[in-house]
């Protein structure tokens, strides 16, 4: 089944925000060995100026890619999630995320080309706070390899 | 500086100085270590469990030589170390990558499954300076062995 190609320039949001807990940074900190007090200890994140502890860089791909999900697995975007692979990754932050946060999550399809049996697909998720605020904005690349048979 | 600034515009009391770095300098060298382990730890956190993280058969039969760390839990460790560098973890500002190579994280031959099967270096240099902005971008290599396992990775990370 070929990437549908007429999804570019749609767009799919999280149904529900992301609530942002400290249980859920020190996780990803651990997991991603990330061992900076601020991820873990309110007051050395409250020292920094942060109103609680702060998650790592990459903390936002949970969000992200969360909400990529909802494009991803639609059976017309004719993904075959077992040929996926990680083309590249960006994170631009406005502000860090801290404990507290409840996050807003749209993914944009931006890029989708078919070229050598392989497709790209490049999505740009926005991630808002409560307010509506810009938090941060991560862009992914995806590579759906073909296979022999197509 | 006013009292009314937001985290993000507060450079961290240990951050790096501007003034005091050259392009080309390298700031930050990092060994970065994975286990089986490490695999299953970051799936859990990150919700992400594709099957090629943690089950050899299945690996091997989408064509991999074997279970390969999550692209991301390599991004995710490879930052931490220039967070420290950084001082606060707020103070980098744009972080991006290419996967350029799999990270095979075998299953340990004896022992506990704890054990780091996967070696990977860092290495950091300062690739621009802009004094005005004070932000600095860090241009990060990564690799295991010989093989570059990420490519084009920079980091925009705020200085003093």
């Amino acid at each position: 089944m070929a990437v549908n190609t007429e999804l570019q320039g749609t767009s799919y949001a999280l149904p529900e925000p992301y609530e942002v807990s400290r249980e859920a940074i020190a996780a990803f900190a651990r997991a991603t060995q990330s061992h900076d007090a601020a991820h873990t200890d309110p007051q050395a994140a409250r020292a920094l100026g942060y109103a609680d502890v702060v998650a790592p860089p990459t903390f936002a791909v949970i969000p992200a890619q969360r909400a990529e999900a909802r494009y991803i697995s639609l059976p017309e975007a004719g993904i075959d999630f077992s040929r996926v692979v990680h083309g590249s990754e960006q994170f631009s932050y406005t502000r860090p995320i801290v404990a507290g946060d409840v996050l807003s999550a749209v993914c944009h399809v931006d890029g989708l080309r078919e070229a050598g049996g392989h497709a790209m697909i490049t999505t740009r998720t926005e991630i808002a706070d409560a307010h509506a605020a810009p938090v941060v904005t991560v862009t992914s690349t995806i590579v759906v390899r073909g296979g022999d048979d197509d | 500086m006013t009292e009314s600034a937001a985290p993000r515009d507060m450079p961290a009391q240990f951050a790096p100085v501007a003034a005091q770095l050259q392009v080309g300098a390298q700031v930050v060298t990092a060994d970065v270590e994975f286990s089986r382990a490490d695999l299953i730890r970051y799936a859990g956190a990150s919700g992400d469990f594709n099957t090629i993280h943690w089950n050899e058969r299945f690996a091997k039969e989408v064509g991999l030589d074997g279970v390969i760390a999550h692209g991301m839990l390599t991004m995710g460790a490879v930052i931490a170390p220039i967070v420290e560098w950084a001082g606060a973890p707020g103070a980098v500002l744009d972080y991006r990558t290419r996967f350029t190579a799999p990270v095979l994280v075998p299953d340990a031959s004896s022992g506990s499954p704890e054990q780091p099967t996967a070696f990977l270096t860092v290495i950091a240099k300062v690739g621009a300076i802009d004094e005005d902005a004070k932000t600095v971008r860090l241009d990060i290599e990564v690799a295991d062995g010989e093989a570059k396992v990420l490519g084009r990775t920079q980091a925009k990370v705020r200085v003093k």
